[in-house]
């Protein structure tokens, strides 16, 4: 894919933070308002695509490297079902975190509020892992086949 | 250790899918060690999965509830329903759980040889082990979602692993988007009839639903999606297309767990039929059903199988035609299930030779994938037409063959010719022309793998061989455990059926005692 | 009758995704078809938790005495959501090392395997 014209590169450079901060706030307010991890890593994701369809595949691999998204996938995935395994003490997945007073450990309170971040235990560190993971690894897949891409069409050229 | 054996239903699978996600990780490290990690994590899965056996044949069916305050709470207080997800394991889970924790170890550490492409090898050990965890999530679950998340996961996971040579070869991605296509297919329109029983009743869990159901019509269309798509999935004819192309191009190993994962989805089809519907349903229709997929199956696959001149596809095709073997004889048990003195005559038998069946079809029909791709190895050729001569230089390979391919006929002291005397007695009394046919196939399998044998390993050296030896080590030890497996279950074939496979078959037949062991008053 | 509208809705997904698989020949449009049966499998999931007039399933700021739509196909809808992302990516990513091998999409070319 070949770069495009000036215009579209000076605005893809300005909207990009903003889209990546909306993914984030999605992911990490996942207990309380509709999103979660999975919702949050995909808008996340999109911002990546922005970046390889308006600075064109060759340039933006200075960029976005497959090796570093690689390893965060594996973190990501890795913290998932390590925070599985921390309630075995009494089964697992169990949330050990919720109601008990310490981080994100407030009660909820039924009826009208505006919603406490500091509730739901276990539920948004699991939020974050799996937002990073999949921000990862939809990346991988739109930067693999964007390359696909190119060696298809460098090799109908010749 | 009294935690480990306490949470040993999760544990099984937890340990295995945080191997598979380290494995990356610790590529970057050191490249040469993944694969013995990956034989130690299913080691280690091997082992609590036979002390969880033991556990469950001497004390009972086990439940392990997630998140909840105890292992055991299926019931919060208060309420009449199981609102958590839970692993639900009885003695057919269990006999299931077996086979495969032995056929995903004895795979691994077949590959720690036989893979000799040096890149992409932390994926391939990380695909293998979430195709473990997808099987035994499928085999272990009482959750009917939770079902379908496993049958996804293992699909994906197989697609990747047939697809492994698809870099350097063609054959393998096509066989790989067949497989894919009927598979995505075949999840969905499970998802499908998930959401008809969600609407009707409001409930997820397998007991619970089975408490409840009444058998109206849009039952019989779930059940007749369920029954057609897990029986595509696992190889019956006339769907069974996928099953020549997607064993043959695999790699060996993964060729073996996908005999493994097919059998997974013959188990979640009779989980469906007798844990959910039992004796609610017309059993002698759908048992006739059955019993024609198995014909059906027995017959096509092995006369496919006769004219092959890949030595992979020939044993894909056998593959089908055991799969018949077993859905005959569950299927006469099927049939009789309401008439209770059939049922203690002959019908518990035919269940007892169907079911013994799946365990022995995995060990011998594994055995003989992994022989082929032995021969692969060293002379890098599939064609029967091209090889010959190689019993001079590999002995262990031609003795493995050897007992591999008397168990398939039914040859007496291996474990072959135990389960299908049980079948052929049971099916004659329930109707003797199927039990010809039963026979007449038994007969031509044996004739189709004399052709293997005597073009593969007899006759005079050949020259373009003349340099080939034994195959490593880890694959020797691999074939060698198998055998000792088909051996030892030939010669004292009365002691598993006692212990394993009358407990699996009497769990299964017995609806009161899975919904029991949740809904409480057992 | 326009309580139906949806299921009337699910039945022309999963009918015309059908009839894409069956009758064309080309890989990616195979792969349309599988998205379109997954799409109609999904619009049943959520169509099965509607109860009439009822609002969104967040506490947070609800309205006493309003009954809310059950959240467990959501659950359910989204899981099934993300796996229809994996298989479709892998099946796209199969279908392009088959156009490096065999130079065509065309499923009536791409039969090595046969017999």
């Amino acid at each position: 894919m070949n770069e495009m014209s000036k215009i579209v590169r000076t605005v893809a450079n300005f909207v990009y933070g903003f889209i990546i901060i909306f993914g984030f706030y999605i992911i990490v307010h996942g207990h309380l308002t509709p999103g979660g991890g999975f919702q949050g890593g995909a808008v996340a994701a999109s911002a990546f695509a922005l970046i390889l369809v308006s600075y064109g595949t060759i340039n933006s691999q200075k960029f976005l490297k497959k090796d570093i998204l690689s390893l965060f996938e594996s973190f990501g995935l890795t913290l998932f079902i390590l925070l599985a395994f921390s309630g075995l003490g009494i089964t697992f997945f169990y949330n050990f975190l919720a109601n008990s007073g310490n981080w994100f450990g407030n009660t909820a309170v039924i009826g009208i509020n505006p919603g406490d971040m500091n509730t739901g235990g276990l539920i948004p560190l699991m939020n974050i892992a799996v937002g990073l993971e999949v921000l990862s690894a939809l990346g991988v897949i739109v930067l693999i086949m964007a390359k696909a891409a190119e060696f298809t069409k460098k090799k109908e050229n010749s | 250790m009294s935690i480990l054996l306490n949470n040993s239903p999760i544990l099984i699978l937890a340990l295995p899918l945080l191997a598979a996600f380290l494995i990356p990780l610790i590529s970057r490290i050191n490249k040469k060690t993944v694969g013995i990690f990956a034989v130690f994590v299913l080691l280690i899965s091997l082992v609590l999965t036979i002390l969880l056996a033991v556990k469950i044949i001497s004390v009972g069916p086990q439940v392990y509830v997630f998140g909840a305050k105890s292992s055991s709470l299926t019931l919060p207080t208060g309420l009449k329903i199981p609102i958590r997800i839970m692993f639900q394991i009885d003695a057919m889970g269990i006999f299931m759980g077996l086979i495969t924790a032995m056929v995903s170890f004895l795979g691994a550490v077949y590959s720690l040889a036989f893979i000799r492409k040096r890149e992409g090898m932390d994926k391939f050990y990380s695909l293998l082990l979430l195709l473990t965890v997808g099987m035994f999530g499928m085999e272990f679950t009482g959750d009917l979602f939770n079902l379908f998340v496993f049958l996804e996961i293992a699909s994906i996971a197989s697609v990747a692993l047939i697809a492994y040579r698809g870099t350097d070869f063609g054959e393998p991605a096509e066989a790989g988007f067949k497989y894919m296509i009927v598979s995505t297919i075949s999840a969905l329109f499970v998802l499908f009839a998930i959401g008809i029983f969600y609407g009707e009743y409001d409930l997820l869990n397998i007991a619970a639903l089975a408490n409840m159901i009444k058998y109206s019509q849009l039952d019989k269309i779930a059940l007749a999606l369920l029954l057609s798509v897990f029986a595509m999935k696992s190889g019956a004819v006339p769907m069974h297309m996928w099953t020549p192309d997607a064993y043959s191009e695999a790699p060996a190993p993964i060729t073996m767990i996908l005999v493994a994962a097919s059998q997974a989805s013959l188990y979640a089809l009779f989980r469906i039929i007798f844990s959910l519907y039992n004796v609610h349903m017309n059993t002698l229709a759908v048992g006739w059903i059955i019993i024609i997929f198995g014909v059906l199956s027995m017959f096509i696959g092995v006369t496919m199988a006769i004219v092959q001149k890949d030595i992979k596809r020939l044993m894909a095709y056998h593959a089908v035609s055991q799969t018949g073997y077993m859905l005959l004889g569950v299927g006469v048990g099927l049939a009789v299930l309401s008439n209770p003195i059939a049922l203690k005559d002959y019908g518990i038998t035919a269940f007892e030779g169907g079911i013994f069946h799946i365990m022995n079809h995995a060990m011998y029909k594994g055995l003989l994938f992994l022989t082929a791709g032995a021969l692969f190895f060293r002379t890098g050729t599939r064609n029967l037409n091209k090889m010959g001569g190689l019993a001079h230089s590999m002995k262990y390979t031609t003795i493995f063959f050897i007992v591999g391919a008397a168990a398939i006929a039914g040859l007496p002291p291996f474990n072959g010719f135990a389960s299908k005397l049980l079948i052929y007695e049971s099916v004659y009394k329930f109707n003797p022309l199927l039990s010809i046919i039963a026979m007449v196939v038994s007969i031509l399998t044996l004739a189709s793998f004399v052709k293997v044998f005597h073009s593969a390993f007899l006759g005079p050296k050949l020259p373009q061989f003349k340099d080939v030896q034994e195959v490593p080590r880890s694959m020797v030890f691999s074939m060698a455990i198998l055998s000792c497996i088909i051996i030892v279950f030939g010669l004292f074939p009365d002691l598993i059926v006692k212990n394993l496979v009358h407990p699996a078959v009497m769990a299964l037949v017995e609806q009161v005692k899975y919904t029991g062991t949740v809904l409480g008053g057992m | 009758m326009i309580d139906n509208l949806p299921y009337i809705a699910v039945g022309l997904f999963v009918g015309l995704g059908v009839y894409t698989l069956m009758y064309k020949k080309n890989l990616i449009k195979i792969a349309i078809g599988v998205c379109l049966i997954e799409n109609g499998v999904n619009l049943f999931l959520i169509t099965l938790g509607y109860r009439k007039g009822a609002i969104a399933p967040i506490y947070t700021m609800a309205p006493s005495g309003q009954s809310m739509v059950l959240p467990t196909p959501q659950a359910l809808t989204l899981t099934s959501i993300v796996i229809g992302i994996a298989t479709t990516a892998l099946i796209l990513s199969v279908a392009m090392m088959i156009y490096k091998h065999y130079g065509t999409l065309d499923t009536d070319e791409v039969r090595r395997l046969r017999g």
